[in-house]
């Protein structure tokens, strides 16, 4: 199961956990898996089926530009990071 | 040492201080070949945007507002359209009414309704010298003149300037339509305050209770900006037939085809964009100013071509600049040397419109190390001044200078040599960033050691603590890989002709070259590189970001690679032998007992064979971080304030050099930055919100008799992710100065600035206020 | 109203006799650029900060910017365009390509007759007296060090050539 890390300040919505492990073999799935267990989840991260803006995600260390369709392996890491200037994201 | 520059082997190593192992021996990389668009650029040659000419050209003015800020009652265009002479004007109504909808430009991102609104305003201005109508005339006077006679009622309103002006409870609401940002969610009330995040990493509460010593101090930055020689410009033809072409000097002729388009509504089948040389961007260079203005005069104008050219003033009062900011940064230590804990808040001056590099800021704020228990929130804040642009970096200088200040200290009060207070607690590959990131493969720690090992550091400095001081700074930045596409065409006498979209800011003709040569297994002086039109190649992401060696390199790799391939392939059918019999080796191609040189197999395939013209295109997924540390010696003048530097050494992991000459470019470029960053540079605005030094005297960037030679050293970690281990090496260098000299500072008179520029009126008041502060204290 | 009937200029540029048009408010780079075609010569800020327009007038080095184009009747200027005689590039160009003393290259032009008017002047300069001429050129992309490091090289390759009784470079 892939671990999605949760913002800090998502984590209201995940009962204060820091991270999730959930099934599924795209981003979009873990985070409907997600919504699935905290209901309120998806309607936070994502519009019109995209991230919202100002949001990005890493999956491995890695920005795709194919966003929540990016595939992910059983021992994925996923992380939701502001998206941001001088560069894809936060993560340089 | 006059002449040539002792040419230092770079310092090569495997990640994590491990020291070097044997590399590969390339042909062409690593070399130092003059750039293929040297001559024209000695000669005056060379074609700069301002420089094109039309007989039936128009020229362009852009009537801006006097007011920080106001809302727009009525503009009345009527004498300036009847000026003979006067050819076409366009105010906001000429915009089509913008999508509410975020534009990623590729060095951050856009709300599109502000980009429209940025470009010519709408019912309101927002920031001294924001546009308001624009005019197409014969000549540059008339439309000047013209400028005179548009009438703009203005409501004028207080503006709101620094960032506790914006984020005071009874504060103006500038944007009535902006709301908190709250990763996702969406505040419910108006604000200025356009976004905050958070990272965090283990328990700091936790962390701090854990520390024997506590550093917390807060910092400010002012804003600044990139300072390219070459103003903006834009000159564009609306062709009868619906067709646009617009000649620019950017960063992104993609982004501003995409810009454009978007702005003005009109597919980009039907743009153009033609790259011009580009004289500096530094990031400040992406976002469209004129482009859409130009397009609109041109159609206006009857099908004309436009030029609009901006002055100094108007580069500095409308475009860039980077945020200022204010930074608490608090930091605890265990007395062994250990940092168990940080915690920061970063409030960083939007502009006008949000989209400040605070995200980035916070990033690279503590990236350099490896801390258990962190916590920084981020804050994006509009105020009444030009939008925030990206510069060189974005958010890393000002985030360095509060994090690398405070290390200092806790070094310095834990007695331990700043250097090795960075090894101890430097980061390595799989530890964690703020953000919850793992670092891949770096080379932080072998750029410490680089410092560590220098000339310039083991040597000794006289009249150190007495107005002599040294100081050092480490600085991150993250890169970026994005989209590249490029071809490649053999041609008959084996030159190959190289066309790509990466405009060239500062040799990447060269670099890119030197890929695809050694690629390819070519001399360099047999590539003949292009920069081409949107027409030509598919999308290129933009000159920025540190991306262009790598992710166009890679392109590069590719074709040379595909070009080797299609070659076999046609002589293996020309010979009627199997392509896996056909060797390539030294330039021949051989089957048996067929063999040709490179030459002769070009001439043979053209009269023989189908052309060989060969595409990539990729996308730079893993471009690797940088890492720089630097170390400046320092004398204070405590009469003055005046700091003069008296050597200075930066380290810097490039992965590899593809052409060392223009590594130790970029990294010798990002430091002389940073000291007009650190020392004088800052945008001065009085009560009302007016630009007051909107000039090159007055906004005071250095010269060459402010810097002295500034020494380099590469270290090479290469970057797993590209064939030749390429890094980017554009922006990180500048990220460290500021700090490195207020550390250097410290060190010299014993007073720790906290804000930036410390010019000498700010250093003389510190000095001043220290000096009193000891004569009251008991003998 | 403003005067803009036209005046007829004569001057020697690059050492042709040229005849152009101006009015009088239009600069000397305005002229060149916008009229001449001779857009090796940069604005970089129109008040003569940056240097980015240096010319050679009578051989003083001035900012293009702040000389009227009406102040060069009968008078000799050189820009760059006319720096290479004949084409051929000049020890000074062939050092700032060696040294890699460019990355955007648009104040190039203005360093490259800035400093041959240095050394015009001074064939001998020491590091601070080439800084100290070159203060009046801005340059954002380089920090100066590869810049000074070529003209230094370029003033050291001039002296040896002097002074070595072989055929000259």
């Amino acid at each position: 199961m892939a671990t999605v890390w949760i913002p800090p300040l998502m984590r209201s919505l995940t009962q204060g956990q820091e991270k999730v492990e959930v099934p599924g073999e795209t981003v979009l799935a873990l985070i409907q898996a997600i919504d699935g267990r905290y209901p309120g989840f998806a309607a936070r991260v994502l519009q019109d089926g995209e991230l919202k803006p100002g949001l990005s995600v890493a999956v491995d260390g890695v920005v795709s530009p194919k966003g929540v369709r990016e595939r992910v392996r059983a021992d994925s890491e996923v992380h939701i990071v502001p998206a941001m200037s001088g560069g894809e994201s936060a993560l340089g | 040492m006059m002449g040539a520059n002792p040419k230092l082997d770079p310092i090569r190593g495997e990640g994590s201080g491990n020291g070097s192992r044997p590399q590969p021996s390339y042909k062409v990389i690593g070399t130092r070949p003059i750039r293929p668009d040297g001559v024209d650029k000695v000669t005056g040659r060379a074609l700069y945007g301002a420089d094109v000419r039309f007989p039936d050209l128009l020229h362009g003015k852009v009537l801006r507002s006097p007011h920080a800020r106001a809302r727009i009652r009525s503009i009345d265009t009527s004498q300036a359209e009847a000026l003979p002479g006067v050819k076409a004007v366009v105010t906001g109504a000429d915009l089509p009414t913008a999508e509410d909808r975020f534009e990623d430009l590729g060095e951050g991102g856009i709300n599109l309704r502000y980009l429209s609104e940025n470009v010519l305003a709408h019912g309101r201005v927002l920031y001294h010298g924001h546009p308001v109508a624009a005019v197409a005339a014969v000549s540059p006077h008339i439309a000047e003149e013209a400028l005179s006679l548009i009438q703009v009622d203005y409501e004028v309103l207080p503006p709101v300037m620094t960032l506790e002006e914006a984020m005071a409870e009874d504060a103006p609401i500038l944007l009535e339509e902006l709301r908190t940002d709250e990763m996702g969610e969406r505040g419910n009330r108006p604000t200025n305050v356009a976004a905050h995040f958070r990272y965090e990493l283990g328990n700091v509460e936790e962390g701090f209770a854990q520390a024997d010593l506590v550093v917390e101090r807060e910092f400010r930055t002012q804003t600044v900006h990139q300072g390219y020689i070459e103003p903006q410009m834009a000159t564009a033809l609306y062709d009868q037939d619906g067709q646009i072409t617009i000649w620019t000097s950017t960063q992104g002729s993609f982004s501003v085809r995409s810009q454009v388009a978007e702005i003005l509504q009109i597919p980009v089948s039907r743009i153009r964009v033609v790259p011009m040389e580009i004289g500096g961007g530094f990031g400040g260079k992406i976002t469209v100013y004129l482009e859409p203005v130009a397009v609109l005069l041109s159609r206006k104008a009857g099908y004309r071509p436009v030029k609009l050219v901006m002055s100094r003033a108007e580069v500095l009062m409308a475009t860039g600049p980077t945020s200022g900011s204010r930074i608490r940064m608090k930091m605890g230590a265990t007395r062994d040397g250990r940092i168990v804990a940080a915690e920061a808040e970063l409030v960083y001056e939007a502009g006008a419109f949000p989209g400040s590099p605070v995200g980035s800021g916070a990033v690279v704020l503590l990236a350099p190390y490896n801390i258990p228990n962190v916590r920084i929130d981020g804050y994006d804040v509009v105020v009444n001044r030009p939008r925030a642009s990206a510069y060189r970096a974005p958010g890393g200088t000002n985030a360095a200078f509060a994090s690398e200040s405070v290390v200092d200290e806790l070094a310095r009060k834990l007695g331990l040599d700043p250097l090795e207070f960075r090894l101890k607690n430097g980061a390595k590959e799989g530890d964690r960033m703020a953000n919850g990131l793992p670092h891949p493969k770096i080379g932080y720690l072998e750029t410490v050691e680089a410092i560590r090992n220098s000339e310039h550091y083991n040597a000794p400095l006289e009249g150190r603590g007495r107005g002599r001081g040294r100081g050092v700074a480490s600085g991150y930045w993250g890169n970026w890989g994005g989209k590249s596409s490029a071809t490649a065409v053999l041609n008959a006498d084996g030159t190959v002709t190289l066309n790509e979209a990466s405009t060239d800011i500062g040799g990447t003709r060269a670099s890119i070259a030197m890929q695809f040569a050694e690629s390819l297994g070519i001399p360099y002086e047999k590539v003949k590189i292009r920069v081409v039109d949107t027409d030509c190649v598919s999308y290129n992401d933009v000159t920025g970001g540190s991306r262009t060696t790598f992710g166009t390199g890679l392109a590069a790799y590719e074709l040379g690679q595909k070009m080797k391939a299609a070659m076999i392939q046609r002589l293996a059918d020309i010979w009627g032998v199997s392509p896996e019999e056909v060797v390539y080796e030294e330039m021949v191609f051989s089957a048996g007992e067929n063999r040709v040189t490179f030459d002769e197999a070009a001439k043979l395939i053209e009269r023989r064979s189908t052309p060989v013209m060969v595409e990539a295109e990729v996308y730079g997924k893993k471009y690797g971080p940088a890492f720089s540390t630097q170390c400046v010696d320092v004398e204070v003048d405590v009469e003055t304030g005046k700091v003069t530097i008296l050597r200075y050494t930066i380290a810097q992991d490039a992965g590899k050099a593809i052409h060392p000459a223009y590594v130790e470019g970029q990294m010798q470029g990002g430091v002389a930055q940073g000291v007009g960053w650190a020392l004088n540079e800052e945008y001065v605005y009085d009560r009302e919100g007016h630009l007051l030094n909107a000039s090159l005297l007055d906004y005071r960037m250095p010269t060459a008799l402010d810097l002295p030679m500034i020494e380099t050293l590469i270290v090479e970690v290469p970057n797993p992710g590209h064939p030749y281990g390429v890094r980017g090496v554009g922006e990180v260098n500048i990220v460290p100065p500021a700090a490195a000299l207020a550390n250097a500072i410290y060190d010299a008179i014993g007073v720790r600035m906290t804000e930036l520029p410390m010019n000498p009126a700010r250093l003389l008041e510190a000095i001043l206020a220290k000096q009193a502060q000891e004569s009251t204290q008991p003998a | 109203m403003p005067e803009r009937k036209k005046r007829m200029i004569t001057t020697t540029i690059n050492g042709e006799e040229i005849t152009f048009l101006c009015e009088p408010r239009q600069t000397l780079l305005e002229v060149l650029r916008d009229e001449l075609g001779l857009t090796g010569s940069k604005e970089g800020c129109g008040n003569g900060n940056c240097g980015a327009c240096n010319v050679l007038l009578d051989g003083v080095l001035v900012n293009a910017c702040l000389v009227l184009a009406p102040e060069v009747e009968g008078r000799e200027l050189v820009t760059i365009e006319g720096i290479a005689p004949g084409g051929e590039l000049t020890l000074l160009q062939q050092k700032f390509l060696e040294h890699a003393a460019l990355q955007c290259g648009i104040c190039t032009p203005g360093f490259i007759v800035a400093a041959k008017a240095l050394l015009d002047e001074n064939p001998s300069p020491t590091e601070h007296d080439v800084r100290l001429w070159l203060a009046g050129n801005l340059c954002r992309c380089t920090g100066y060090d590869k810049i000074v490091r070529a003209v230094l090289d370029t003033a050291a390759a001039l002296q040896a050539a002097q002074t070595t009784p072989t055929e000259v470079a």
